[in-house]
Order: structure tokens, then C-alpha cells, then sequence
């Protein structure tokens, strides 16, 4: 046999050297920029009326091929919540395999006037982060983020089901189907679909109001900062639909929380938010932070390689050394 | 080499075994078959449960005692420990199987499982987990090998693996060490869910030793078993080394730990009644503490029926701490959700059954390979 002993260790010591000098291997990595030509949604949750229009019309337009709810068997139907007579009453309660987009409603006590509550619609789907958890947890590059658009997307075929991206968004955003015995994970495309053949986003689309207003992220964090210096009480000609398609309704200005929500959390993301209510209260998570969520496993993984290296070194290092000192106890007791 | 005359087939044990394993095979097609939501209790705020838990995180900390007396052996040289090597690796070598029997049931498309070998994505942790999870179980088999051409007899494989056996020692440690630890990288991401008790930037590490102290219990703990059940003399010598080690371990473990309580989570939050709270304080009262207070008396330290239950406690202790960081670490955050989660019985007989199928293997080895005969 060509291969013995001394070589494997030759081997083990050689490739444990490269690796651990091998600083490049695990150079810092890339901050992910936001790219400038990509898409997102402003949801204003002053401006919703809770008319649910967006979560039908996203329904429906991903109910069609190429829909982030298409499933070849089921082609046709539209996942409804409920089966049999309930089905005309579709109205989910949260973010399920059958449901990508929701409105949900918050209704709390206001500390200043008495009697008188906060109210607020909120509306949830996948933020699509500059930099998503989900894209960096996933093994397979099942989610990726697609270049320019910057929509995080969903490749059914490539996903093997560990469901690591559940655990990693910190927004708790993609659902499996649990029912079928071949699931996929659902969440929100931002209708990459229809974008593809030169539409936009469902929900935004069928908004009658602007509370959900797709167009580039860049023109969208422009426009809700410029909502939040407006003087409350004046009127503000709010864009509906598409920011770019220049249709817009008058409206009177709100009292504004002082924040854009998404223009820093989990390091940003391209779907935002504004809204007359602490945006604690409006469902989101109150532990999640401005970290970039995949920088948190890179700290660990870029250093796999030289971690590597080292231990082969050690443990080849570690073998030769004990192998001489009883090869000395060997002798010296011969010698005796 | 005959089959060992000591140890029989049929016994009531194996036979409960048998048993167990059939309905766990069963309930395992029903999984193939219905799915996991007619099988498990799995939820969109909990996509990880028992199984991950106890199969594949337990499972993997188990079979941490293969890389480590292997290492005792061939690269330190500590030739007491030679007697046991091979019951080590082969605990090793079964406890992957049973991780990756349990992967196979857990992911969503089980005809899938070798996508990462070829769908690269080398940032994500849980990628680098399945590359581990390939090599070292390639590595554990090469391992585990000798035993079975000793049996058939086959001298020239036997040799060749001989001369490469060193080799294949450094890279399992190498692979089993950054194994341990990517398993705990895993959650460094779930900051936002996971109680401070449990989640830190040292993560990895605290999966390694932990893991390490669960090898040298399960090392220890077995070694026992097959003393008492399979006649296996050893010298009382490796059981009073191995909780010495573990002792060390421990004592480092909880050094970690308790540094961990005090600058990343705090201790008011382990008294506050929570649950996360109590199963962090039952974690580390039972597996940690006690364990460390029973090994620092010189004289228990050199009993073998106290270290046997030390042993025990620390196995129980390093589960638990797996399932508290897979499971109960979220509790809150799926209170939040609304959304909770307990094991369904079919989870459990799976569970029982996969165990079951290591238990059995380890005993028809002990039967018909040279696992002690070195």
C-alpha cells in the first residue's frame, strides 16, 4: 500500500498548517449593502382602514403559479383557513402555511385621555432584511436573496426540511406545512412573481388607502421620514399603491410614533413601518435588536477553518511527541 | 474469533428491545407516510422538539466519549485507558447512527438528507453541522472497522486500516471537537428567543465541555453496564481516572457557567419561578452541582457505586441542558407567541425506539465482535 503511517501524518500536519496560516479563509465578512435598486413596502398604519383587502388579493395572486401558496396538486384553489362551509369566512389569526400576509388589529388603553383607547391595524409578513437570518441559516441556499431586487425568496426543490430558517428569523416569519407529508416553508416573496412580468406586490395593489405602499426602498425611507416631519392636523397628498405610478389621496396628518420600524432593526429591512402606536405593542418582538442576525453564527464559522488547521496540527503534534518520549523510555530501560 | 458464550440472545430485556424497536420502525413509517403534523406536536414557534432534542442533540453528546478516549489513547498515550477504546467508539459510532436515524425523521424530506454534500452554502452553521455529521461518521465507521475484520477474519483490511488508524484518530477529534461545538453555534443566532440563561456568545463551548463531561459519564457508565451484564473485567483503575477527568471537566464546566449567570443572564432570573428559571436550576443543581460536590470527596471520588450514579446524573444533566437550549430556553418567547409545546406519544416511541435500535446493536456487538478483547 502506497499510503503509511508517516505519510497520513504528513498529510494531517501539512493540510492542519495550510488551513490554520490561512488568514484570507476567514476574513471579515461582507457587509451586505442595501442595493439600490431594491423593491420593499412602507405600511402606514395610520392610514389602514383593517379592510383586508390586501390579504385576499395576496391570496389569490399566490394561489397562482409561481405564487409563493402554488402547489401543483392544489393548482386552482385558493388556501382557504377553514374547509368546508366556514370557507366563505377566511380570516386567519396568524401567519400560517396558508396565509402570507395579515392584518391584525391592536386595541389598548390610552394613559392620556381617559375612556378613550389607542387603536391600530398592523399588518405582518417577511420584512425581507438587508441581510436576512434565514438566508445565512439555511444549508442548501433553499432562501436566497435575489440581486437587485433584494427579495428574499423560497426554492422548494432545494429545501431538505431541517427548518433551521425558523429558528434563525428573529421576526418569526416563515411557517411549514406540518399537514403534508412533502412540506415546504411559506413566507412572503413580495410576489417576485408578479414582479418578474412587470407587476408588484399583491397587497399593495389592492390597498384602496396607500397603507401599503410598494416601490424602491430607498424612495420609501425618503417618504416616511418626510411623513414623519409633516405637522400633525395638516393634509399631506399620501401616494397610494406604487410610490413611482403617482396616484395619490389627501389626507390629514397624524400623530406619528417618532420611528421608522425597519430602518435599523435586525440591521434593516426593506419592508418598513410607521404607525401611531408604540410598535411594541403592535406585535413585534421586543428582544429583537439592530444586530445583523447573521453576523452572530459568522463570528463562529469563519474561524472552522483555522480551528481546523489547529487541531490537526495539535493532535498530529501531540501523537509525535508521546511516540519519542516512550521510545526513550524504552531505550533508557533497555539501557539499564 | 467465536462469538462471546457469555452473552445471551434472548433475554427479557433484549426482547422488550425487539419489542420497542418494531413499534418505533412503525411509527416511523406512519411519519413517512402522514407527515409530521399527523406525528408530532412540532408548531411554527417550536420547528424543533424532542427528537432534535434528545436524539440528535443528546445522541451527538453521548458519543462524545468516542473522540475522547480515543484521543487518551493514541495521541496521549494513556494506555490504561486501551481496555475501552473500542466500546468507545463503537458507543460513538452507534450514537451517530441513532443522530442521523433521527435527521432522517426529523427534516421535512427525508430522501433529501445529502443536499448539503452538494448544495454548498458554507455560511451557514447548520451547513458546517452536516458536513461534521458526514465526515465524522465516515471517520467513526473507519474507526469502528478493525472490530469487524477481526471477526470475519480479514487480515489484509484489518492491517490497512491499521496503518491508517492514527490518522483517522486526529481527524475524528479534529471533526468530533468542532462537531460538539458547531451543534451549540447553532443557536447563536436565536438571541431574540432564547433566555440569557442558556444563550451566549461562548455557546460552542460550553456544547463542547459539556459534551466532554457527558463522554467521559457515558464512557464510565457503560464500561459498568458491561461489566456487570456482559462480564467484562476491567481494572477499577479507569473507572477512578475517568471521574477524576470528569471531575476536572465539570468543575471547568460550571466555571463557565456560573460566568455565564453572572455577566450575560443574571441570577435573579434562575430564582424567579419561571419555567425557563426551574429547569435551569434543576439542570445545572442535578447535572452540574451535585455531581461536582459528590466528585471532590476524595472518597466517593473512588467508589464505584457512587461514581455509577454520578455518572448517571451527569448523563440526565447534559440532556437535559440540550433540551433546555432546543426547547424550554424559548418558553417565553412562544408564550409570546401563543404557541406551546409538549412531545406527542408517537414522538416518544420513536424516541424509545431509535435508542432501543443503539442498545441492541451495542449488545449483538458486544456478542459477536472482539469489543473487549484487545
Amino acid at each position: 500500500m502506497a499510503i503509511n503511517r508517516r505519510d497520513f501524518l504528513k498529510f494531517s500536519a501539512g493540510t492542519g498548517l495550510v488551513l490554520a496560516t490561512d488568514a484570507k479563509v476567514s476574513a471579515a465578512r461582507e457587509k451586505k449593502e442595501l442595493s439600490p435598486d431594491a423593491v420593499g413596502i412602507l405600511y402606514d398604519a395610520t392610514l389602514c382602514i383593517g379592510c383586508m383587502s390586501c390579504m385576499v388579493n395576496c391570496k389569490k395572486a399566490n394561489a397562482e403559479p409561481g405564487g409563493a401558496l402554488y402547489h401543483k396538486e392544489t393548482a386552482g384553489q385558493i388556501p382557504y383557513e377553514y374547509e368546508g362551509e366556514e370557507q366563505k369566512y377566511d380570516a386567519p389569526t396568524s401567519l400560517s402555511d396558508k396565509t402570507l400576509c395579515l392584518i391584525k388589529a391592536y386595541r389598548g388603553k390610552s394613559e392620556k385621555e381617559e375612556g378613550e383607547g389607542e387603536f391600530s391595524f398592523i399588518k405582518q409578513h417577511c420584512l425581507h432584511c438587508v441581510d436576512p437570518a434565514c438566508v445565512s441559516a439555511c444549508p442548501v441556499q433553499a432562501l436566497k436573496k435575489q440581486p437587485g431586487t433584494g427579495i428574499v425568496t423560497y426554492d422548494k426543490n432545494r429545501c431538505f426540511g431541517c427548518r433551521y430558517c425558523q429558528v434563525a428569523c428573529p421576526f418569526g416569519i416563515p411557517m411549514y406545512e406540518w399537514e403534508k407529508s412533502s412540506p415546504s416553508v411559506v413566507k412572503c416573496q413580495l410576489c417576485n412573481h408578479r414582479i418578474a412580468q412587470g407587476g408588484y406586490s399583491a397587497c399593495c395593489e389592492a390597498c384602496p388607502t396607500g397603507a401599503s405602499l410598494f416601490g424602491k426602498v430607498t424612495d420609501l425611507q425618503e417618504e416616511a421620514k418626510r411623513r414623519l416631519n409633516l405637522k400633525a392636523g395638516d393634509t399631506y397628498a399620501y401616494p397610494v399603491n406604487h410610490i413611482e405610478h403617482g396616484k395619490t389621496t389627501e389626507q390629514v396628518v397624524p400623530e406619528y410614533v417618532d420611528h421608522v420600524y425597519g430602518l435599523e432593526e435586525a440591521g434593516g429591512t426593506q419592508y418598513m413601518f410607521l404607525a401611531g402606536v408604540d410598535f411594541d405593542k403592535l406585535g413585534f418582538n421586543p428582544k429583537i435588536t439592530n444586530q445583523v442576525y447573521p453576523d452572530l453564527t459568522w463570528e463562529y464559522v469563519s474561524h472552522v477553518p483555522q480551528l481546523i488547521g489547529t487541531l490537526l496540527v495539535a493532535g498530529t503534534v501531540t501523537r509525535l511527541v508521546t511516540q519519542r518520549m516512550e521510545k526513550k523510555n524504552k531505550d533508557n530501560e533497555s539501557g539499564e | 474469533m467465536e462469538s462471546n458464550p457469555n452473552i445471551k440472545t434472548w433475554t427479557p430485556a433484549t426482547m422488550v428491545m425487539v419489542v420497542l424497536i418494531i413499534v418505533g420502525i412503525s411509527v416511523g413509517l406512519y411519519r413517512m407516510i402522514y407527515g409530521l403534523g399527523a406525528t408530532t406536536n412540532l408548531n411554527d414557534a417550536y420547528p424543533w422538539g424532542f427528537w432534535l432534542g434528545l436524539d440528535v442533540l443528546g445522541g451527538v453528546a453521548m458519543a462524545a466519549g468516542g473522540f475522547i478516549i480515543a484521543c487518551a489513547v493514541y495521541l496521549f498515550n494513556w494506555k490504561k485507558y486501551r481496555p475501552i477504546v473500542r466500546p468507545a467508539i463503537l458507543t460513538a459510532f452507534l450514537g451517530y447512527l441513532m443522530a442521523v436515524l433521527a435527521l432522517f425523521l426529523d427534516i421535512g424530506h427525508p430522501f433529501r438528507l445529502w443536499h448539503p454534500s452538494i448544495m454548498w452554502q458554507y455560511q451557514s452553521v447548520m451547513w458546517v453541522v452536516a458536513m461534521h455529521v458526514i465526515f465524522y461518521t465516515t471517520t467513526l465507521a473507519l474507526e469502528f472497522s478493525p472490530m469487524l475484520f477481526e471477526r470475519l477474519g480479514w487480515e489484509k483490511a484489518r492491517r490497512a486500516v491499521g496503518k491508517i488508524m492514527v490518522g483517522a484518530v486526529i481527524f475524528g477529534v479534529m471533526l468530533s471537537t468542532l462537531h460538539q461545538s458547531s451543534l451549540g453555534a447553532v443557536f447563536l443566532i436565536s438571541p431574540s428567543k432564547m433566555s440569557p440563561l442558556w444563550w451566549d456568545t461562548k455557546l460552542p463551548f460550553h456544547f463542547l465541555v459539556s459534551a466532554v463531561a457527558m463522554g467521559l459519564a457515558m464512557v464510565s457508565f457503560e464500561t459498568a453496564l458491561s461489566k456487570k451484564f456482559l462480564h467484562h473485567e476491567v481494572d477499577k483503575e479507569i473507572f477512578t481516572g475517568l471521574a477524576r477527568g470528569l471531575l476536572i471537566v465539570l468543575g471547568f464546566y460550571l466555571l463557565l457557567k456560573l460566568y455565564q449567570l453572572f455577566t450575560v443572564a443574571s441570577p435573579a432570573m434562575a430564582f424567579d419561578g419561571s419555567v425557563e428559571g426551574n429547569m435551569y436550576l434543576l439542570e445545572m443543581f442535578l447535572g452540574v452541582i451535585l455531581p461536582v460536590a459528590i466528585l471532590a470527596v476524595k472518597k466517593y471520588r473512588n467508589d464505584l457505586k457512587v461514581i455509577f450514579a454520578v455518572n448517571i446524573i451527569v448523563i440526565i444533566g447534559v440532556i437535559l441542558n440540550r433540551m433546555n437550549v432546543c426547547l424550554f430556553s424559548q418558553e417565553s418567547y412562544g408564550a409570546w407567541r401563543g404557541l406551546g409545546y409538549s412531545p406527542s406519544w408517537k414522538e416518544f416511541l420513536v424516541s424509545l425506539g431509535v435508542i432501543s435500535i443503539g442498545v441492541f446493536l451495542y449488545k449483538m456487538s458486544a456478542k459477536h465482535l472482539p469489543l473487549f478483547s484487545h
